[in-house]
């Protein structure tokens, strides 16, 4: 791989490694059983230096901004590479958000270019917050005869001649990355070159990618996990991604056969999935063949209970492994609570899987697995580079989660009130709760902050929703993550519950019920509110009239059991 | 060309038997998420069994957003 304490920048970094590793296959991008694109490093660079060009010429400056809203495909890396060619600021957002959150978050960053793909525009075009964009479009993969309202098309904006490199420096901004505040406080992590230059170190100290390493993206590259791990990261090892335009199951399962994936990042909700995909076709093996698969799973088990040896698991469990490509290496996990369980299985079928722990705020990962021994217990150790301190511990050692490193983001976009809040001292606190074991592995509890991840690995805040439920006819509510409330030191059991406050004399009729039900349909199914609870007093407030959620948090916690949320 | 009410109600079939749901469970509206106690991914597995069924092709982000099988079966027709 690149030596990366020589690069200042992602973008040189980057340049380099399209030069070191020109005649390796960089990306393949698959839909279905199609294969779209193939390109090698020298592909890559001819399919991005005329659109630099074009951005140059588009007036794309250095430190300004330039928003990505794609799906995973080849030209979401080639569309970031331009951009930092330029010296410009890739603004990944994520693409499952609304068009008016899209438009919000545009304006918010104040992007001068935005690259679009064509359903995603589609929407745009069609929100009433439209006509405040400022920002200069570009439309992937639009039909000939689509009208763009004013938009380029990306494939055709292109310019002859060699853009100049516009170098930047270690401190200089690289990324925004947005970890929440739709609905209300954006935050916008700035992170700068150092933070990305200094985790890819890191992870790759850990687990190295090489030439021939197959990675496939399957988690959002707008997520700093996957714009890590499968970009940056596999691209200065000369490694090459996968990309698949349709992330239904099968095909996902299809394309580690295919594409013989060495590795992979998913998260919880996608390796439950595929654990039960598997378990399914061991339960329908006849008895025989089960009790050989038990005996030599009970064998891997004990072979590799020190360190995975994935090709002696692959000699023992050839068929398992044979339906996984036969050349996996390892699964990464995180960003949510993940079942031991699950890890387990995977791990005695000789697939390792590492579990990690990480947010935007500390340019993605903190703790990983070293699989020196397996342990399905824990999010692993600090990687190296990252200190971290266990906050106020009470009797069992439990605390909050506070982390030193040179990849803790710089501050929070336009926010030097919420920057102050979160990193004091030069220490990032993550509002986790967690506590070290003997051997050095961090184990979380829960949340000090009121919020929620999914097992799909978004973060939920109950001021994002909110404004999704306004107008319903109550006399005030508030949104909160349930273990806010009732704090359990547990992770896994995580839903957000509205507390309404009534009208005098109003009751919580199943009219009432229905009005929140079809307001919590409009949101997307990962952020709904899972349950209601009616309290009877009036919200304390502000001189300004903000609810104190902290105040009102700790007086429900106090006098209501959690039994008392109704199921939505 | 089938009906949009046609339409519906073949998905409404197609979807009790994958799920393995009895047919009369599901109504038009009901948010699939809800009644079949499903997430994101499983509701992506549909979507292979209604392409194959209406010989289309419907990218993931057809679904994104669509949480009854009215809403599914507009996307659908529009691909008819």
């Amino acid at each position: 791989m690149l030596n990366l304490d020589q690069y200042s920048s992602l973008g040189a970094a980057l340049r380099d490694a399209l030069d070191r590793w020109g005649d390796e296959t960089c990306l393949i991008e698959s839909d279905r059983d199609r294969e779209r694109t193939r390109l090698t490093y020298s592909d890559f660079k001819e399919l991005a230096l005329p659109l630099a060009r074009a951005l140059e010429d588009a007036e794309l400056h250095a430190s300004e901004r330039a928003a990505i809203i794609m799906t995973n495909q080849s030209k979401w890396l080639i569309s970031a590479y331009a951009i930092f060619y330029c010296g410009g600021v890739p603004v990944p957002l994520d693409y499952k958000l609304t068009a008016a959150e899209h438009l919000q978050l545009l304006a918010h960053c104040k992007a001068k270019i935005a690259i679009v793909e064509y359903y995603l525009w589609r929407a745009m075009m069609q929100s009433p917050e439209f006509k405040n964009l400022k920002a200069l479009v570009l439309v992937t993969e639009a039909p000939l005869s689509a009208d763009l309202a004013g938009a380029f098309r990306w494939e055709d904006f292109r310019r002859k001649g060699n853009p100049i490199f516009v170098p930047r420096k270690r401190e200089d901004v690289a990324c925004i990355v947005y970890s929440s505040g739709t609905g209300g406080r954006p935050k916008g992590c700035v992170l700068t070159h150092e933070n990305y230059l200094e985790q890819c170190k890191s992870l790759t100290a850990w687990y190295p990618f090489w030439p021939g390493v197959r990675y496939l993206s399957v988690l959002p590259t707008n997520h700093a996990i996957d714009f890590m791990v499968g970009f940056i990261g596999p691209f200065v090892c000369g490694a090459c991604v996968v990309h698949l335009r349709t992330l239904r199951p099968e095909f996902v399962r299809d394309a580690f056969v295919r594409y013989k994936i060495t590795h992979v990042s998913l998260v919880p909700m996608v390796l439950k999935n595929l654990e039960r995909g598997v378990r399914a076709k061991f339960e329908g093996l006849s008895a025989l063949k089960r009790l050989f698969l038990d005996y030599f799973v009970a064998l891997n088990k004990s072979f590799t209970r020190g360190s995975p040896n994935v090709k002696l698991s692959r000699w023992l469990l050839p068929q398992v492994h044979k339906a996984f490509g036969g050349e996996l290496v390892a699964i990464f996990t995180g960003g949510a609570f993940m079942e031991p369980s699950t890890l387990e299985f995977f791990y005695e079928l000789g697939i390792p899987v590492a579990n990690g722990y990480g947010l935007t705020e500390a340019g993605t990962v903190l703790t990983v697995n070293d699989l020196k021994p397996f342990r399905a217990d824990t999010v692993g150790k600090p990687l190296p580079g990252v200190e971290l301190r266990i906050l106020n511990p009470d009797s069992e050692g439990i605390g909050e989660v506070a982390a030193h490193s040179k990849t803790v983001m710089s501050h929070y976009l336009d926010d030097p009130e919420l920057t102050a809040e979160t990193i004091v001292d030069g220490w990032l606190l993550t509002g986790d709760l967690g506590r070290f074991d003997g051997k050095g592995h961090l184990q979380l509890f829960g949340r000090k902050k009121n919020m929620i991840v999914t097992e799909g690995g978004k973060n939920i805040y109950p001021e994002d929703i909110e404004s999704t439920f306004e107008g319903t006819p109550v006399k005030e509510y508030c949104i909160f993550a349930a273990n806010y409330l009732w704090p359990e030191k547990t992770l896994g059991r995580e839903i957000l519950v509205m507390v309404l406050r009534l009208e005098e004399g109003q009751e919580f009729t199943t009219t009432l019920k229905d009005e929140i039900i079809s307001r919590n349909r409009r949101l997307p199914d990962f952020k709904r509110v899972g349950g209601s609870l009616v309290w009877e007093k009036d919200f304390p407030r502000t001189a300004s009239m903000k609810i104190k959620r902290a105040m009102l948090a700790e007086e429900i916690g106090k006098s209501r059991e959690r039994t008392a949320v109704i199921e939505l | 060309m089938l009906t949009i009410n046609q339409t519906l109600e073949e998905i409404l079939t197609l979807a009790a038997a994958h799920f393995k749901v009895a047919r009369e469970k599901l109504a038009p509206d009901d948010d699939f998420f809800r009644t079949l106690g499903i997430n994101s991914l499983q509701t992506l597995e549909l979507l292979t069994r209604l392409e194959n069924h209406f010989q289309i092709e419907l990218p993931d982000y057809e679904l994104q957003g669509v949480s009854d099988f009215r809403m599914l079966a507009e996307r659908i027709q529009a691909r008819l």
